[in-house]
């Protein structure tokens, strides 16, 4: 399984791992920008959890680069704190599941400042964190709570699925002056994909087409995209064309994207880790439907985690999650109605 | 402490100028004209007087729900908090934020708070902020005994000592979280003997004697600046009002407490002292006083003046 390929060509690619794409980009933006500082669990001498600060705190010391304890309501008060007082905060909370500690900084402070002050104060702070469901890791360190965040007024959500867009959306994320959620998936960290020499940023709310089709428009996000292209690739042998849409951030959202493609397509899958019911799946649905009814040859599907927490049990693990074959089995009835 | 008359009085007016301000927004508050609700700080205006003296325009405060005083003793222009808290587009953050999102990054004033506890990372976060980028600020966090127990005064505070942050934590210990007494909720009630369980160092001072306040902030500062790190302070006070405006305070609290704290009012306190001390005379505070209530009248006058809100305005600055 591999991810979506890098869209713009013109500039040479090297492939590497993912993990190091993000890497990369902090080095490129703390060299450029003194201001920048990254907190999180084990993320100095270590080298984070997954690698995704290697070789950082040898570069920046102890003042940039500073481990703290397990304090995710504690770390990310203080990024809200310094990101309003001049500095340029990354707070890497490492699990996602972990950020439910710190919520009440983010939603009520981060996301809110800017607005209750009039502007006056930004905060250039980026949450980073890492979901999704990979090996068996029970319900604690599997959860993809990306719809949280996009529902809060002020906050960004990222959900970079590939190499190239970790690198260009992390410099994007991190030179935004408002609170950024950028939300890897676990399982991309030590997977290898293309990615262009040299700095470049990708900007938000620009979806990725990452394969052209015809007779059905597949949106997903982060590992959702893998899975669907695998999906597209297979159903090709079977002679339906599928567009594959990945957001790449779900706030802001491009809608037009997802529209155009629904016109020519007339038929709209939307695949999501996260559960169903009042998440992303939700908001997309209702934007088709709303802005895009005429165009539709079907209903919407939806294929979603199921409204469960996550069980231990691989077994019951795989029946919980959307997966390439049923993503295939979503497409097939699509096109059949 | 021995004082300066020029120390005293600046102290003096502090003080009264934070109490006049508040008892004018409870005249306007209770005439029905101010939206929302308005947590007055009368009795503790000893503690931001005294700890703010020591800070410069570019240190750093997070204060509370109770936070004028706080806002007004860090050199927010008294009208713009006034209109803020009024609801008015001459307010300092154009009256979308009200008494408890009071903002103002032209002198590092981080905000007062909805939530208990939550400015005390952040101004960890300030702290750090000023670490980084070399500024030599301090930061200084205000909080009520209400937010000694949550995790966010025991992470901020934690990590403001491992990391050795330019931080003084401020404790207005005033006894109750709205009506819940602190000692019925806490086996430790000596806030200041928690700075041990943290590796800083913790200080008990009375709260309504300024004089001591801002003695202790004075040495507390001292240390941020030299990078020593942080220093949290117990300050002993009492809200001489109810929780709330229109709270009358009275239903868990005994008139003779009330009265006691009353009698031991910070700013009648420090005019005892100048007078018996002869560090100043009646006449030099008489003339404070009148300057005062100057400042009062024409902040209470530029808030009323202020035009109504545009709706179109509501959705400007979600997103930075």
């Amino acid at each position: 399984m591999s991810g979506p390929a890098i869209v713009e060509t013109n500039r040479k690619v090297r492939e590497i791992q993912y993990v190091d794409a993000g890497v990369e980009a902090l080095e490129e933006e703390m060299r450029r920008d003194p201001a920048i500082f990254y907190i999180g669990q084990g993320i100095g001498k270590r080298g984070g959890n997954f690698k995704q600060t290697r070789g950082l705190w040898e570069q920046f010391g102890d003042l940039r680069v500073r481990d703290m304890p397990i304090s995710e309501l504690g770390q990310v008060g203080m990024g809200v704190g310094a990101a309003m007082a001049g500095a340029r905060p990354v707070v890497d909370i490492v699990f996602l599941d972990m950020i439910m500690e710190a919520m009440g900084q983010i939603v009520e402070q981060a996301a809110t400042v800017h607005y209750t002050s009039n502007g006056k104060f930004k905060v250039p702070l980026v949450v980073r964190a890492a979901m999704g469901s990979v090996r068996c890791t029970g319900p604690h360190h599997s959860r993809c709570f990306y719809s949280w965040f996009a529902h809060i007024p002020g906050l960004k959500v990222v959900l970079p699925a590939s190499a190239s867009d970790v690198k260009g959306l992390m410099k994007t994320a991190i030179r935004d002056d408002g609170p950024v959620i950028f939300i890897e998936h676990k399982y991309f960290y030590n997977k290898k994909g293309p990615v262009p020499t040299g700095e470049y940023v990708i900007p938000f709310g620009q979806a990725n087409i990452c394969r052209k089709g015809k007779d059905v428009t597949i949106l997903a996000m982060s590992l959702m995209v893998w899975h669907a292209l695998e999906a597209a690739a297979k159903l090709e042998q079977e002679g339906i064309s599928v567009e594959v849409i990945d957001p790449r951030t779900i706030v802001p959202f491009d809608e037009e994207t997802l529209l155009a493609s629904v016109k020519k397509t007339g038929r709209l899958l939307i695949v999501d880790e996260a559960q169903q019911f009042c998440g992303f799946s939700a908001e997309a649905a209702a934007i088709v439907s709303s802005k895009g009814f005429d165009d539709l040859d079907a209903p919407i599907r939806r294929l979603t985690a199921l409204c469960t927490p996550h069980p231990f049990n691989p077994v019951l693990e795989a029946a919980m999650l959307p997966s390439v074959e049923s993503i295939m089995t979503e497409v097939r009835l699509l096109v059949a109605s | 402490m021995e004082a300066s008359k020029d120390l005293a009085l600046a102290l003096y007016k502090s003080m009264r100028r934070i109490r006049e301000f508040e008892l004018r927004l409870q005249q306007v508050y209770r005439s029905g004209a101010m939206p929302g609700f308005i947590h007055l700080y009368v009795g503790e205006e000893a503690v931001a007087a005294g700890v703010c003296a020591h800070l410069t325009r570019e240190d750093y405060v997070t204060s509370t729900h109770r936070g004028h005083g706080h806002a007004v003793a860090k050199g927010v222009p008294m009208g713009e908090v006034f209109a803020e808290i009024w609801g008015k587009p001459r307010g300092v953050n154009g009256g979308r934020g009200g008494s408890m999102h009071i903002y103002d990054p032209s002198c590092g004033f981080l905000g007062t708070n909805g939530i208990v506890g939550a400015g005390i990372p952040m101004a960890s976060g300030a702290a750090m902020a000023a670490l980084v980028n070399a500024t030599g600020r301090v930061a200084v966090s205000f909080f009520g005994d209400g937010a000694v127990n949550n995790c966010a005064f025991h992470e901020g505070i934690n990590l403001a000592a491992a990391l050795r942050l330019p931080a003084i934590f401020v404790c207005e210990n005033n006894m109750y979280a709205t009506e819940t007494p602190f000692d019925r909720v806490t086996a430790n009630t000596n806030v200041a003997s928690r700075g041990a369980a943290y590796g800083l160092p913790g200080i008990a001072v009375d709260g309504n004697d300024v004089l001591e306040v801002y003695r202790i902030a004075g040495e507390a500062v001292l240390r941020a600046r030299a990078g020593e790190g942080p220093t949290l302070i117990e300050c002993a006070t009492y809200r001489h009002l109810g929780h709330f405006e229109g709270d009358p305070g009275t239903g868990y609290r005994s008139k003779e407490e009330i009265a006691d704290w009353k009698r031991r009012d910070p700013i009648d306190r420090l005019r005892y002292t100048m007078f018996a001390s002869n560090i100043s005379s009646e006449q030099d505070v008489n003339a404070a006083d009148s300057e005062v209530d100057d400042e009062i009248e024409q902040a209470y006058q530029w808030a009323a003046a202020s035009p109504e809100a545009d709706p179109a305005t509501v959705t400007q600055f979600v997103y930075a």
